[in-house]
């Protein structure tokens, strides 16, 4: 057991399954000899080599398709996009071949693949550095969309992502990556892909977060409790996609009402989906309209504003206020 | 400081062995067996006339819109037949030759092309991908599955093809520059065949050449008389030997002609001049193909009807498949079905069942006139 962030947590991950499985390899640009920009495959290429650290050149579609073309082989490569607003460059690779080709092929090819992608907000960079784009992975068949909320739940999900046999898409927060420092087992954990956490027992309320928006979420929850006597739950979604539907629907069926809250923008976000699922499962149990708290649907603002458009503590409590009074 | 030339100066060959006119080169002529020559020919001629018959079957609406290959074969097979079983092929959307050499049967092409999620199939030993639709995104992959092989010090050589088109595609560039740094053993194929549907090569790039793109990526190219299987077969016989020797990459591009429509939805005459598409249909690979193998006496009598009662056969099994099961679209979407998919299954399979039993919503014949398909063409 170390105390670990997520960084170290995430970079433990691939040290554990590179060692235990030859077939997994790390490409991406500045993971080798760098180490990444964010350290996360730290040391890495020193310990497996250039060949199965590869610092490839700059091109993410190739990126991308190449890790296709090992993971058609049988290889298990984990790729690093440097930052998620760069990957429109090849979302074509992702959604056109990373998803189907399983379905192509009709089940004799499969594409066991991670895309680690560093999003969000949090570390006062310039425009394509600070955006929320899972919306884009979470609607496309064929892909796994997941964003851990910490150390722990994160290199847990990373060993899933490796093994899974289908391609996944891995958000890490960058607000996270150097955050609070959790307890880390020494022993390989996994966790399963496609299940959310009750990360706080409450009774009147849901709150529907994931990523760094559970720290926001457990912080406003923490408010409610002491100032309005209000017991929030909080369901981290972990997976975005598929979504863990049984567990939102059970949640609100307790608490009769949701907030939502996520980076993305608001429009045809997550939280739509969210809130689709619960009105389709829990409809007869909502007491309130459910309510989403969420970056708003602006391209993008920079750093400079960046704190008036991440959704924080103050939004989430009176959105659970208003929600509360209706 | 003077100006002063980089050494090495550049060199592009252009390879040709049998032109045209019957003429052979025979200090380049390769060593091939006649039997190989034999089904080389086959190949082509299997090729050929499974093109003419899917043309009827697309015009009586049998199957959907599809690629036609007629004037390629000789890229096709001069380059495909350089392959072993272990060897990887990896297509885009215009191989039915390239195709039905490495073993796709006759109907898995056909119900692809009938929009059955079935013919993409390939088979469980077969070192094939299926049909790439996204110009130049397969190219890529070809690139992933070499450094794969070479990664696990298996003995394979990957080919990939593609057109002229592909060629302005930044996944062709991407997918040459990862090879060339890599050193990987794969074969970019470019057939290049003049047009990119209605936009010609003078359009698409301003090189002299397609070949001379791999010098810029280090690596070698090469551009042959892709109506010339001899050349075809040589060339890309030095490539896959050179890529197999761990000598890295190669870009061969093979020039030739679509005779027939980019695909059957549009019409060439509006955009091209049946001069040039006379002009090539001099050079029909088949026609010089046919008296090489003439002269050696090597040609089999009633290898036509042989072959047409091949594809008449796999048209009858084509047709006698069952109904598209419409719940078979929730297979292979993942390995392990998620709660939300099985749900939606369930939601169709009441739907089917609502319809009194319904073991499929299509008919048959499937296709509509296609965009930009002259509606009396379709009705003739």
């Amino acid at each position: 057991m170390a105390k670990l962030n997520l960084v170290k947590a995430l970079n433990l991950a691939l040290l554990q399954e590179m060692e235990r499985d030859e077939d997994v390899v790390i490409i991406g640009e500045d993971v080798g000899v760098d180490g990444g920009v964010f350290r996360v495959t730290d040391d890495l290429h020193r310990k497996f080599g250039g060949k199965r650290v590869i610092d490839s050149p700059l091109a993410e579609a190739a990126i991308i398709g190449t890790s296709v073309g090992m993971a058609l082989y049988g290889l298990k490569p984990i790729c690093e996009i440097q930052f998620s607003g760069f990957a429109f460059q090849c979302f074509h690779q992702i959604e056109n071949h990373a998803a189907r080709y399983r379905l192509r092929s009709q089940g004799r090819f499969h594409v066991p693949m991670v895309i680690r992608m560093p999003y969000g907000g949090g570390v006062r960079a310039l425009e394509h550095h600070t955006e929320s784009e899972e919306q884009f992975y979470a609607a496309i068949p064929g892909l796994k969309m997941v964003i851990p909320s910490g150390p722990r739940n994160g290199r847990a999900l990373l060993v899933s992502a490796i093994r899974d046999p289908d391609p996944v898409v891995f958000f890490e927060s960058k607000a996270l990556y150097h955050a609070a420092k959790e307890d880390v087992p020494d022993e390989i954990e996994a966790m399963p892909i496609g299940q959310a956490q009750i990360a706080r027992d409450g009774r009147d309320l849901t709150i529907v977060a994931y990523g760094a928006m559970v720290r926001v979420a457990k912080e406003a929850a923490e408010t409610l409790s002491a100032e309005d006597g209000v017991e929030a739950e909080i369901v981290d979604l972990l997976t975005v996609s598929p979504l863990d539907r049984e567990t939102l629907a059970k949640s609100v069926e307790r608490t009769g009402r949701a907030v939502i809250v996520h980076e993305a923008a608001r429009s045809f976000g997550p939280g739509a989906e969210i809130a689709a699922s619960i009105m389709e499962r829990a409809f007869l149990s909502l007491e309130a309209p459910i309510a989403r708290v969420t970056g708003y649907d602006v391209p993008f603002v920079g750093f400079a504003r960046e704190r008036a458009h991440v959704p924080d503590v103050g939004r989430v409590i009176a959105a659970a206020r208003a929600t509360l009074a209706y | 400081m003077p100006r002063t030339p980089l050494e090495p100066r550049f060199q592009v060959d252009y390879l040709s062995i049998l032109d045209a006119d019957g003429n052979l080169d025979e200090s380049l002529e390769p060593d091939i067996p006649p039997d190989d020559l034999r089904r080389m020919y086959r190949g082509m001629l299997l090729g050929r006339r499974l093109d003419e018959r899917m043309l009827r079957l697309q015009r009586q609406g049998r199957i959907g819109t599809f690629a036609p290959i007629k004037g390629q074969e000789a890229s096709q097979i001069g380059s495909v037949v350089t392959l072993t079983k272990n060897d990887w092929m990896v297509p885009s959307f215009r191989e039915t030759a390239a195709m039905l050499w490495r073993g796709w049967p006759i109907e898995s092409l056909l119900s692809f092309f009938a929009g059955y999620l079935e013919g993409g199939q390939p088979g469980p030993d077969q070192h094939d991908l299926p049909i790439t639709i996204p110009v130049a995104t397969q190219l890529p992959h070809a690139v992933g599955l070499a450094y794969a092989a070479q990664y696990r010090d298996d003995d394979v050589v990957v080919l990939g093809y593609f057109g002229d088109g592909a060629t302005s595609e930044g996944d062709f560039h991407e997918a040459l520059n990862f090879a060339g740094v890599w050193h990987v053993p794969v074969v970019f194929l470019c057939q290049n065949n003049q047009w990119a549907i209605s936009v010609p090569l003078k359009k698409q790039t301003h090189s002299r050449t397609i070949a001379q793109k791999a010098l810029a990526y280090g690596f070698p190219g090469i551009q042959v008389d892709g109506n010339d299987v001899l050349a075809v077969y040589a060339a890309t016989r030095e490539a896959v030997d050179r890529a197999r020797a761990g000598d890295g990459p190669t870009l061969l591009e093979c020039v030739t002609y679509r005779l027939a429509m980019h695909t059957t939805a549009d019409d060439p005459t509006k955009y091209r001049s049946e001069e040039e598409v006379r002009e090539w249909e001099r050079k029909d690979p088949m026609t010089r193909f046919g008296a090489y193998l003439k002269q050696k006496n090597i040609l089999v009598e009633g290898l036509e009807r042989e072959v047409d009662e091949e594809i008449a056969a796999a048209i009858r099994r084509f047709e006698a498949m069952p109904p598209p099961d419409p719940l078979r679209m929730f297979e292979h979407v993942y390995a392990e079905r998620s709660a939300g998919l099985a749900e939606q299954r369930e939601e169709l399979a009441r739907c089917l069942e609502n319809r009194g039993g319904a073991s499929t919503l299509e008919e048959r014949p499937t296709s509509p006139p296609m965009r930009g398909q002259r509606s009396e063409r379709w009705q003739s």
